[in-house]
């Protein structure tokens, strides 16, 4: 495997880092070990950076948006951070939206807007 | 007679090369084209010595019996010599009739010279008068083919500059861009306001983006559309979007065609636009003691 996406714990939040090179299977695998996490550690809040993700299809975009809705059912807030321009323009053309994600500039915003909580 | 068509042409060209550009000149100034006011007589005198120079080439080389093409190697040298004069002339105004007349001008002077020479033989001389029209009308022809080039080459750089021009992106405050929008918008114009915008986010970490329309004429849905797309991007990069400069008129028509702006705040003027983002990112705007 390419590399197991790392899920850690930043403060009071689990900051997930999605690497470009995703695969389908391991996105899947994210969301189980994902929710795992959070009720383990109870945490308030996740994170999820994709500033490294170059490329979105409908699966990836969709994938985002139930691993948000997952961590909401979980009570814990979920931002999506550091998304390209060509990824927002790519996701708006496809009609994707995602009105339900929480969404900040940077990790530092999300965890600001965590903190503020 | 073996010789070949062009031979009295180029007689005539080669004997009084000096006198032909002299009446050409003299010609141009009698149809009223010759724009003093324009081009210096120096530079006219070149322009003409260069065209007629390159002209005597082509048709030294270039006319095979009676028959010429323009497209040919031949002509290179007329070819890169007249898009330079044209150039030259488009950027200091000249009209397309004037660069056409001045070039028919050249007929005046060739036909002059060889009815002198070729008094006696008429056959002949119909004959060449007929070709020296055609190769000039070719000429001129030719030379309205490039300024209309020219011309739209000019247009071309204008529209380029104004799609990058009418799309700048300023930076109000720390963290907060304003993007003034003006005249319409389609979709070629939204794509590049989208990017431009998106990428400065990016840059400069913009926490708030006023996307002011006080400048666009109408919005029908399609432009709703391309507004209320380029607010999801933006808030999908993390940043908030308000729509400001959203006249009475213009609420009326987006409430009656049905557009919905979902989350997407909206403001009246850039004036509370620009109130409502200072506060999202910290600042207070405060009137000073004793004013």
């Amino acid at each position: 495997m390419a590399g197991v996406t790392s899920i850690n714990l930043v403060e009071h939040a689990l900051l997930v880092s999605i690497q470009d090179d995703i695969t389908d299977t391991e996105i899947l695998e994210l969301q189980d070990r994902l929710s795992t996490k959070i009720s383990e550690n109870r945490v308030d809040g996740v994170i999820l950076d994709i500033s490294a993700l170059e490329i979105v299809d409908t699966f990836v975009g969709r994938v985002i948006a139930q691993l948000a809705g997952i961590s909401r059912l979980l009570a814990a807030d979920t931002y999506v951070v550091g998304m390209r321009p060509t990824v927002a323009v790519t996701l708006v053309e496809l009609g994707m939206y995602l009105p339900e994600i929480r969404t900040a500039l940077s990790l530092t915003h999300a965890l600001a807007q965590l903190r503020r909580v | 007679m073996p010789q070949s068509a062009t031979a009295n042409i180029l007689t005539v060209l080669d004997t009084d090369f000096k006198g032909i550009i002299e009446e050409w000149l003299g010609t141009q100034v009698k149809e009223g084209v010759k724009r003093s006011d324009l081009f210096s007589d120096a530079e006219s005198r070149n322009q003409n010595r260069e065209l007629l120079k390159a002209f005597s080439k082509g048709v030294r080389d270039g006319v095979t019996g009676e028959d010429f093409d323009f497209d040919d190697n031949q002509w290179d040298d007329l070819r890169a010599v007249l898009a330079d004069v044209s150039r030259e002339r488009v950027n200091r105004g000249v009209t397309p009739t004037e660069m056409a007349t001045f070039v028919l001008a050249l007929k005046t002077p060739l036909f002059k010279r060889l009815e002198a020479m070729l008094d006696s033989d008429h056959g002949v001389l119909i004959r060449d008068v007929m070709l020296v029209t055609r190769l000039v009308d070719a000429f001129a022809i030719y030379t309205n083919e490039i300024f209309i080039l020219e011309r739209e080459q000019i247009i071309d750089r204008q529209r380029q500059e104004m799609l990058e021009l009418s799309t700048p992106v300023v930076e109000l405050w720390d963290r907060v861009l304003t993007l003034p929008l003006i005249g319409t918008l389609d979709s070629a114009r939204a794509q590049e306001v989208m990017e431009n915008l998106l990428q400065t986010i990016l840059e400069r970490q913009a926490e708030v983006v006023i996307m002011d329309i006080t400048g666009v004429g109408t919005v029908d849905t399609q432009v709703a559309q391309h507004l209320l797309r380029a607010a999801a991007a933006v808030r999908l990069m993390g940043a908030e979007c308000i729509i400001s400069g959203i006249s009475p008129m213009i609420a009326q028509t987006m409430v009656q065609l049905g557009i919905d702006v979902g989350t997407v705040s909206t403001r009246s003027s850039i004036r509370t636009a620009l109130s409502d983002a200072l506060l999202t990112v910290g600042y207070v705007i405060k009137k000073t003691e004793g004013q």
